[in-house]
C-alpha cells in the first residue's frame, strides 16, 4: 500500500482500541521475569557455553603480540577467538570501527579476543590471562582543542551538514538585539537497562543470533555484510529488550563474537557486553560544542538565526547533527546551520535517544531564554512571536503537515502556572532554597519509514500479527495489537503479536521514534488486504463491509471472522510505502516543557521540583505508554542537564567513569511529579493512522527548561552542561 | 574472579587463625564491596573466611553508658536501631545516606569500615594505580580527580576514603574492637583505625594479618542537635562530593567531622575549636594543608557553604 495523498476518514478513527489507554499486553511477562531476554534463552540453545570480551587497553595502536597460552590452558575454555583466528572479516556499513579489532586498534575497549569457556566465571577468569603487548599510537581526544581541524561532513540520513537561507551574517550585523554564545555538551552513555546480549548458534551454514537488537533487517545484513554470508543464511530474534535507546540500533561486537565464537566451538555461545565494557566498547552519544547566534528586532521578533556545531568521531564517522531544529523551529528569513567533524580516537560516537535534537536544543533553547531577557520578553511570548508554520528555510510553499507549538506552549503555560513566574531571576525563597521556574520548546522531526506486517485470523477468530518490529520497552506490542483489534473489529486481547523475528515481514523497526507511526501502518497496511479478503469470502463488497464484534457485516447480514477463516485461518501480508508527502510538507513533533527548580542557596544542589509539559504528536495510539515515553525521556532531559556526563581522560584516551556507580544518571529522588498533556490532533499527512513518533520528543528541550529553570532561580547562567555544583559554585564566585 | 576456597568460620579466633596462616585468606560479610572487586580482579583471595554466622550482629549497652555495635550488624540494623537514633542520630543519619536499601541490607559494619576507594582508575586494571599495584603510578592526580580527596592525600595517590557510616563514627570518637590472630583483643581509636597513603597506599588500615573486627564501640552519646549532610551529584544513591557529621550543642559550640574529602575520615580539633566562629574558620581549620587538584578543589569552596547550611538550620531551629 501507497501512502501518496493525505488520509481520509478510515477505520482508525473508530478509536474504540486506538487512542484509549491499555496496559502493556507484555507487561506481565516483563515485570514477572517470564519474557526471556538474549542472554536467557536456555530454552532454544540448552548447551551454550559463555564468552568473555577482551577489550583493548589502548586507544590507538597495533597489537604486537598475544600470547594466549595461559588463558587456553584455564579451566574450562574452549576457544579463543581473535583477528587472527577470525578468518577474513568485512565491516558492517554502520559501524565505524571494526567489532573485532586487531593488529590495528582503534579504540579504548575494542575487542580484541573472545575467550569461550564452559561457564561465565571460567570465560571471565580465563580472559585476564590473555596476554597482549601493544605499540600505541599518539591519538586525538580533546574536542575543544581539536575543534579547529573541524571538516564539513557528507550528508547525514539524508541532511546536508550546512543549510543556509536569506543573508544571515548581514542580517545578523544590523540586528537590534544580537545573542552570540557558545555552549556545550559532554559525551553521554545510553545506560539501558540490558546490556547488549546475544546467543548464537549455527545449524550448518545457517547462523541464529537470539539478541537485543532495534532493527532486525538492518542487523540481519550487517550480519551477512561482515561474515560474508548471505543474509538468507542470518536469523535475528529479539523478542524482548530491556532498552535500546538507540545503542542496539547496529550490530556491536556481542552478536558478532558469539557467531564467531560459536563457530569455533561447535556449539551455541552466548556473550554479554559487561556493563563496565560498555561505555568505552560500545557508542555514545558524542560531545559537541555549539555556537549560536540569534539577531532579533527589540520585541523579540526573530529576522538571523545561525548554529554552528562540532562534534567528534573516529575516522569515518559522522557528526552529532545537533543543529537540526534550528532548521525548522523558528522564524527568520536569514538563516545557516552547519556541522563541523572532528576526528577523534575515543570510542565510537553515534545515535543516542533524538540524535541532534537532544543536545541541540539544550542550546537553542536556552539561546532563546537568554534572547528573552535581552529583550524583556515573557519566554513564553517570545516562542509564540517566532512560531512559523511552514519550513522557515524553504519557505511557505513546504507547510507544516501540522504544528501545534503556540497551543502547547499556552497550554503548558496555563496548567504550570507560569503566571506566577517571576522575569527577574533570584526573586523566590522557599526556606533554603531559591526557587525559579524555567520553559524550553520541544521539537523532534517526524520519520516514515517502509513497513510491513503479516495478519491473519485463526479458526478461533483470534487475530495474529507478525512483524520484524521491536518492543524496546516503548510498548510496540500493545499499539501494534490495538491497531489490529480496530482494523479487525476485535477487542485487544483477542490479539495475538509476534516481534522481532527476521523471518517476519521487514518493519521500520524501532529507531529515531520513527517506529510506532511507521509500525502501525504497515499493521494498517495488512490489516486493509486481510479485510478484502475476509469480506470477498463472505461475498460482501469489501469498501462497505463492517467489522465489529468480531463480525464481518454487510447490511443486516453478519459472519464471524472464525467462520470465515476456517479450519486453515486467513493471512494477508502487505507493507506501508510512503510517497512525498513528506517532501512537501515538514514533519515535526511539538511540545514545551515546564519546569520549578530550588537550587540550594548555600551548597548549590539543584532539585527539580515540578516539571510539565504539553506536547502534540499526532494520534497518540496509546496514552498510557506514550506517557510512559514522555517522562522516561524528561527525566533523560534532567540527567543531560544536571549530572550525565562521559569524562574524557585525553592522556589515554577514554571514558573514565565507565560504571553506573560513576556516570550517574537520575534516580528516583531526583525526579519529582511530571505532568503531561497531549494536545488533540491528528495529522492527515503522517500516515493512516494520522500519528506521529513520541519516544523521543519528550527528552528535547526537557534539559533547557532546567538550566532556564536554574537561571530564573538564581542568575546563574551556565552554557557548559552538565550544570554541576562545582560549576554553580565556580559561577557564583566569578 | 579467580578461583578461591571458602570456609565458615565457626569461632571468631578461628577465623583469625586461619586468616594469619592461610597465603591470601580475606573475610567475607556482606561482600558488597569485596565481591565487586574481585569480580574485576581488583582483589584476588585465595581463600575466604565467612565472618557471618560468628554471633557478631548483636547491638548492647556498654557498663559505661557507650554502645558496641557487632561488627557484623548490618547497616539496616544498625541505622533502625531504637538507641542509636535516639542517642546517636548522626550515625543513623549518615548510614541512610549511603548506598542504598538493598545494599545496606547487606553491608556490615565492620565491612563498612574497610570498603576500599571508588577512584575510578583504581577500578579499572589497565590504569596505573599506586593503591592496585605498588609503583604502577597514580592515573587520578593528573586525570579525572573531580570526586578525589583533597587532605591527607600524598604523591602516591589522592583516593577518597568514600564511607558515610565511618564519618559518623570518627565524629563520636568511636572505637574499633578486633581480635588477632593470637586471640589477643585490642582495641583501635577510630582517629588511628584508617591510614594515610603516605608511600604505601595500599595499606588502608591498623589491621595486623588475619586481624577481625569483632564490634566498635561508641562512648556515652553526645548530647545536641546531631546532623549529617551529604552533598552529591545527585539526591540520592551516590557517593559524597562532601559530607558533614556535626553535632552543636546548646553553648554554640560543636564538633565536625568530614566525609568525601579525606583520604580517611575526615576530623581535626581546629575545627571543633573554631565551632563559635561560625562555618568560615571551621572550613578554614578543617581545610589546613588541603592539596587540590583543578577537578577538585571546588570541594574548598562546598566545605565552606555545607557547613554554612548546617549552622543557617542551627539557627533556624534556635
Ligand atoms: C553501588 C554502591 C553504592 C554505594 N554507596 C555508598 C555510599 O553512598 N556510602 C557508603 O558509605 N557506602 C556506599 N557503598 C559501600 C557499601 O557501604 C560497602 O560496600 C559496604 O558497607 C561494605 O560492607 P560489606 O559487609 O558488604 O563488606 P565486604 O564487601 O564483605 O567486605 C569489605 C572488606 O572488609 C573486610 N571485612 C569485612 N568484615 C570484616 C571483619 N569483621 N573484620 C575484618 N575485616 C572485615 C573484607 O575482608 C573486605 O576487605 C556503596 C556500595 C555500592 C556497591
Ligand atoms: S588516587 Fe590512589 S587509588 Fe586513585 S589512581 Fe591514584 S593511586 Fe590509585
Amino acid at each position: 500500500m501507497k501512502f501518496d495523498t493525505p488520509a481520509g476518514i478510515n477505520p482508525i478513527d473508530k478509536g474504540r482500541v486506538v487512542g484509549i489507554p491499555h496496559d502493556r499486553i507484555d507487561g506481565a511477562a516483563k515485570v514477572t521475569g517470564s519474557a526471556p531476554y538474549a542472554y536467557e534463552r536456555h530454552d532454544a540453545a540448552p548447551n551454550a557455553v559463555y564468552g568473555w570480551i577482551v577489550g583493548s587497553a589502548i586507544a590507538k595502536g597495533r597489537i604486537a603480540a598475544m600470547d594466549l597460552r595461559a588463558a587456553e590452558a584455564a579451566p574450562g575454555v574452549l576457544g579463543i577467538v581473535t583477528h587472527a583466528n577470525a578468518g577474513k572479516l568485512g565491516k558492517g556499513s554502520m559501524n565505524t570501527a571494526p567489532l573485532l579489532g586487531g593488529p590495528q586498534v582503534d579504540h579504548y575497549e575494542q575487542a580484541v579476543a573472545l575467550v569461550i569457556a564452559d561457564t561465565f566465571e571460567n570465560a571471565r577468569d580465563a580472559a585476564k590471562l590473555v596476554r597482549i603487548d601493544y605499540t600505541p599510537e599518539d591519538g586525538k581526544y580533546d574536542l575543544a582543542a581539536e575543534s579547529l581541524k573541524g571538516v564539513m561532513p557528507p550528508d547525514s540520513f539524508g541532511t546536508p551538514a550546512d543549510t543556509k537561507a536569506g543573508d544571515f551574517e548581514g542580517g545578523f550585523a544590523k540586528a537590534a538585539v544580537k545573542i552570540d554564545q557558545r555552549y556545550t555538551t559532554p559525551d553521554h552513555s545510553h545506560a539501558m537497562m540490558e546490556p547488549h546480549a546475544t546467543t548464537a548458534a549455527w545449524n550448518g551454514d545457517r547462523l541464529t543470533l537470539w539478541t537485543s537488537n532495534q532493527m532486525i533487517a538492518w542487523g540481519v545484513g550487517e550480519v551477512a555484510r561482515t561474515l560474508g554470508i548471505a543474509k538468507e543464511k542470518v536469523r535475528l530474534v529479539s523478542p524482548y529488550i530491556g532498552g535500546g535507546f538507540g545503542s542496539k540500533l547496529f550490530l556491536r561486537a556481542d552478536a558478532l563474537l558469539a557467531a564467531l565464537g560459536a563457530k569455533q566451538v561447535g556449539r551455541p555461545v552466548k556473550v554479554a557486553i559487561a556493563r563496565h565494557q560498555i561505555p568505552n566498547n560500545t557508542t555514545h552519544r558524542p560531545a559537541t560544542i555549539q555556537r549560536i547566534r540569534i539577531g532579533a528586532d527589540k520585541d523579540g521578533v526573530i529576522d538571523a538565526i545561525g548554529h554552528e556545531v562540532w562534534s567528534g568521531d573516529l575516522p569515518g564517522g559522522s557528526p552529532e547533527t545537533a543543529a537540526q531544529q534550528t532548521r525548522l523551529l523558528y522564524r527568520g528569513a536569514n538563516r545557516m546551520t552547519a556541522h563541523r567533524l572532528v576526528t577523534l580516537n575515543l570510542p565510537e560516537g553515534n545515535a543516542m535517544r533524538a540524535p541532534g535534537e537532544a543536545v541541540g536544543l539544550l542550546a537553542l533553547e536556552v539561546a532563546m531564554d537568554e534572547l528573552a531577557e535581552a529583550c524583556g520578553v515573557d519566554p513564553v511570548e517570545l516562542r509564540i512571536r517566532n512560531d512559523v508554520q511552514y519550513d522557515p528555510e524553504a519557505g511557505p510553499q513546504r507547510p507544516y503537515s501540522s504544528r501545534k507549538l503556540v497551543e502547547c506552549l499556552r497550554a503548558g503555560a496555563d496548567r504550570f502556572g507560569w503566571d506566577k513566574r517571576k522575569a527577574k531571576p533570584g526573586q523566590v525563597r522557599d526556606g533554603r532554597w531559591l526557587v525559579g521556574m524555567g520553559v524550553a520548546a520541544a521539537f523532534r522531526n517526524n520519520l516514515v519509514g517502509k513497513s510491513g506486517a503479516r495478519i491473519g485470523v485463526d479458526a478461533q477468530g483470534k487475530v495474529i500479527v507478525e512483524t520484524d518490529m521491536t518492543d524496546i520497552g516503548t510498548g510496540s506490542y500493545t499499539i501494534i495489537g490495538q491497531t489490529a483489534a480496530e482494523m479487525l473489529g476485535v477487542p485487544l486481547d483477542q490479539v495475538i503479536v509476534r516481534l522481532g523475528d527476521s523471518r517476519f515481514p521487514v518493519s521500520a523497526g524501532s529507531g529515531g521514534q520513527w517506529g510506532a507511526n511507521s509500525s502501525t501502518a504497515g499493521v494498517y497496511a495488512a490489516a486493509m488486504a486481510l479485510r478484502a479478503k475476509l469480506a470477498e469470502k463472505a461475498g460482501y463488497p469489501a469498501d462497505k463491509a463492517q467489522f465489529d464484534d468480531g463480525l464481518v457485516k454487510f447490511d443486516n447480514k453478519s459472519q464471524t471472522l472464525a467462520a470465515l477463516a476456517g479450519r486453515e485461518g486467513l493471512w494477508a501480508e502487505d507493507s506501508m510505502e510512503y510517497g512525498d508527502l513528506d517532501k512537501r510538507y515538514a514533519q515535526a513533533t511539538f511540545g514545551a516543557h515546564f519546569c520549578e527548580v530550588g537550587v540550594d542557596i548555600d551548597t548549590a544542589e539543584v532539585r527539580v521540583r515540578r516539571m510539565g509539559g504539553a506536547f502534540a504528536a499526532g494520534r497518540i495510539l496509546n496514552p498510557k505508554s506514550a506517557r510512559s515515553q514522555v517522562i522516561g525521556a524528561m527525566t533523560m532531559g534532567v540527567g543531560a542537564a544536571l549530572m550525565e556526563s562521559l569524562e574524557v581522560d585525553t592522556r589515554f584516551g577514554f571514558f573514565v567513569n565507565h560504571d553506573m556507580a560513576e556516570y550517574v544518571v537520575p534516580v528516583h529522588a531526583d525526579i519529582p511529579q511530571q505532568d503531561v498533556l497531549f494536545i488533540d490532533e491528528l495529522d492527515d499527512k503522517s500516515s493512516p493512522m494520522k500519528a506521529k513518533g513520541v519516544g523521543e520528543l519528550g527528552i528535547c528541550g526537557a534539559g533547557a527548561a532546567v538550566a532556564n529553570a536554574i537561571y530564573n532561580a538564581t542568575g546563574i547562567r551556565l552554557r557548559d552542561y552538565p550544570l554541576t555544583i562545582d560549576k554553580l559554585l565556580k559561577a557564583q564566585a566569578a | 574472579m579467580k578461583a578461591f576456597t571458602y570456609e565458615r568460620a565457626s569461632t571468631v579466633e578461628a577465623a583469625a587463625k586461619a586468616a594469619a596462616s592461610v597465603q591470601g585468606a580475606r573475610f567475607i560479610a556482606g561482600g558488597t564491596n569485596l565481591l565487586d572487586l574481585m569480580k574485576l580482579q581488583i582483589e584476588t583471595p585465595t581463600h575466604l573466611i565467612d565472618v557471618n554466622h560468628l554471633g557478631l550482629d548483636r547491638i548492647e549497652k556498654t557498663a559505661n553508658g557507650g554502645l558496641k555495635i557487632g561488627a557484623l550488624v548490618r547497616n539496616t540494623d544498625l541505622a533502625a536501631d531504637k538507641s542509636v537514633r535516639q542517642d546517636y542520630a548522626v550515625l543513623s543519619r549518615a548510614l541512610l545516606a549511603g548506598a542504598s536499601g538493598q545494599l545496606r541490607n547487606k553491608a556490615t559494619t565492620g565491612g563498612n569500615l574497610l570498603q576500599r576507594t571508588r577512584c575510578p582508575y583504581f577500578y579499572d586494571t589497565r590504569m596505573p594505580c599506586n593503591k592496585r599495584k605498588a609503583g604502577s603510578g597514580c592515573g587520578a592526580m593528573q586525570g579525572m580527580s573531580r570526586s578525589l580527596a583533597i587532605l591527607g592525600v600524598s604523591d602516591a595517590c589522592i583516593a577518597q576514603h568514600p564511607s558515610d557510616m565511618a564519618v559518623a563514627m570518627r565524629l563520636l570518637d568511636a572505637q574499633v574492637d578486633t581480635m588477632g590472630a593470637d586471640g589477643a583483643a585490642r582495641a583501635i581509636p577510630i582517629a588511628d583505625f584508617h591510614l594515610l597513603p603516605g608511600d604505601t597506599p595500599h595499606r588502608e588500615s591498623a589491621l595486623k594479618p588475619g586481624e577481625i573486627i569483632t564490634s566498635v564501640t561508641l562512648p556515652k552519646p553526645v548530647g545536641g542537635a546531631h546532623v549529617y549532610r551529604k552533598v552529591r551529584d545527585r539526591a540520592s544513591y551516590a557517593f559524597a562530593l562532601v559530607s558533614v557529621a556535626a553535632v552543636f550543642g546548646k553553648d554554640g559550640g560543636a564538633r565536625f567531622a568530614f566525609g568525601g574529602i579525606g583520604a580517611k575520615p575526615w576530623r581535626v580539633e581546629a575545627a571543633d575549636d573554631a565551632a563559635k566562629s561560625g562555618a568560615k574558620a571551621v572550613a578554614e581549620a578543617a581545610l589546613a594543608g588541603a592539596r587540590t587538584t583543578h577537578h577538585n578543589d571546588f570541594k574548598k569552596t562546598l566545605v565552606e557553604r555545607t557547613l554554612a547550611s548546617l549552622y543557617r538550620q542551627q539557627e533556624a531551629r534556635a
